[in-house]
């Protein structure tokens, strides 16, 4: 009973992460069309992925022929913020909940539906992450095969409006944050700083897109943990 | 040439145990307050460094990615929703490159 409740909440609290995802992989899908994916490749990619991040900066490297290594290398360091969801999750879950229930959790993480579960009173009950999993990995499925589908017939003029939806969720993930914190936001000019030296530099240009966002992450983020360590309670909050 | 399907495998696989070993292995508190920080730091780095300069060539003009990104960044600023920022970013560069 209780269980059915919690499922229902987690479908019902994961109908706006939906809709922004709807537009989100949209616009994922479109770029993976453009990209030479064909519309079940791109779903595919989606459902078994679930990570904006991660899904975009391999379009580039799928594009341009990149090794294996590279893109596994890019996934793990584009999506190492979820080692940290991951783990703060893992202190919300009673220790009865078993590992095959924390597996499947751990599908499900991405920065939208982690605010959701770390914001939730009490223990997290794994019925209701199933909730916004199915909700919003719906929305992001759906829109994708949309996007893939869609972009072979319309207008250049919307495709390429809809090419800005991905860097305005970014921007909403992490200007919030740097106007709270002056630590945050020096990581987010330099990397930006970083980033354009990299990419229009002579010899460091060559670099290709995938390792630039690696280096520049490990880097920045590196320099910042030195400079300015955080405390538990930031880290728990983030 | 590679296969796209090995390609989201290896992506998938990845991903997947990025979120699954620290939920399932790690059940007491990591101890390194350097190895904390600098996890804390990633997503925004990762981000930023993602957007800029790639939001400039995201559309076909570059006059309207850029109108695009800074009211992206005024919203963000404002702390409005992901999809209202996402939303109005693109409707700018609509507007611009229907003007222009």
């Amino acid at each position: 009973m209780e269980k059915r409740h919690e499922f229902r909440m987690g479908l019902r609290d994961a109908i706006p992460i939906c809709l922004g995802y709807l537009a989100v992989s949209f616009a994922f899908g479109i770029q993976a069309s453009e990209a030479g994916l064909t519309v079940f490749q791109a779903s595919i990619m989606s459902l078994a992925n679930v990570t904006s991040a991660g899904q975009f900066s391999a379009l580039d490297l799928i594009c341009n022929n990149g090794t294996y290594a590279e893109i596994a290398l890019l996934q793990l360091v584009v999506n190492m913020r979820y080692m940290l969801m991951s783990t703060a999750l893992s202190q919300k879950l009673s220790s009865k909940v078993g590992t095959v229930s924390r597996c499947l959790i751990a599908y499900g993480v991405t920065d939208e539906i982690f605010g959701l579960s770390v914001t939730r009173k009490g223990k997290l009950h794994p019925a209701y992450s199933y909730g916004l999993i199915i909700c919003s990995v719906f929305g992001w499925v759906l829109g994708t095969f949309l996007g893939a589908f869609a972009g072979q017939i319309m207008p250049q003029r919307i495709i390429s409006a809809l090419g800005l939806a991905i860097y305005g969720m970014f921007i909403a993930i992490i200007i919030p944050d740097a106007r709270e914190s002056l630590a945050v936001l020096m990581v987010v000019v330099c990397a930006m700083v970083f980033s354009t030296v990299f990419t229009y530099a002579p010899v460091l240009r060559e670099i290709s897109s995938g390792f630039r966002i690696i280096i520049v992450t490990i880097v920045v983020a590196a320099a910042a943990a030195v400079l300015s360590p955080v405390n538990n309670e930031e880290v728990t909050d983030a | 040439m590679h296969n796209t399907y090995i390609y989201i495998l290896v992506m998938a696989v990845v991903t997947y145990l990025v979120r699954m070993l620290p939920l399932t292995l790690i059940r007491r508190e990591i101890k390194s307050n350097f190895v904390k920080s600098f996890l804390y730091y990633v997503p925004y780095a990762t981000l930023a460094a993602m957007t800029f300069p790639a939001i400039l060539h995201a559309s076909d003009d570059i006059r309207g990615s850029i109108a695009g990104f800074a009211v992206a960044l005024v919203l963000a600023y404002r702390k409005k929703s992901l999809l209202t920022v996402a939303a109005v970013s693109c409707i700018v560069v609509f507007a611009v490159e229907w003007f222009i």
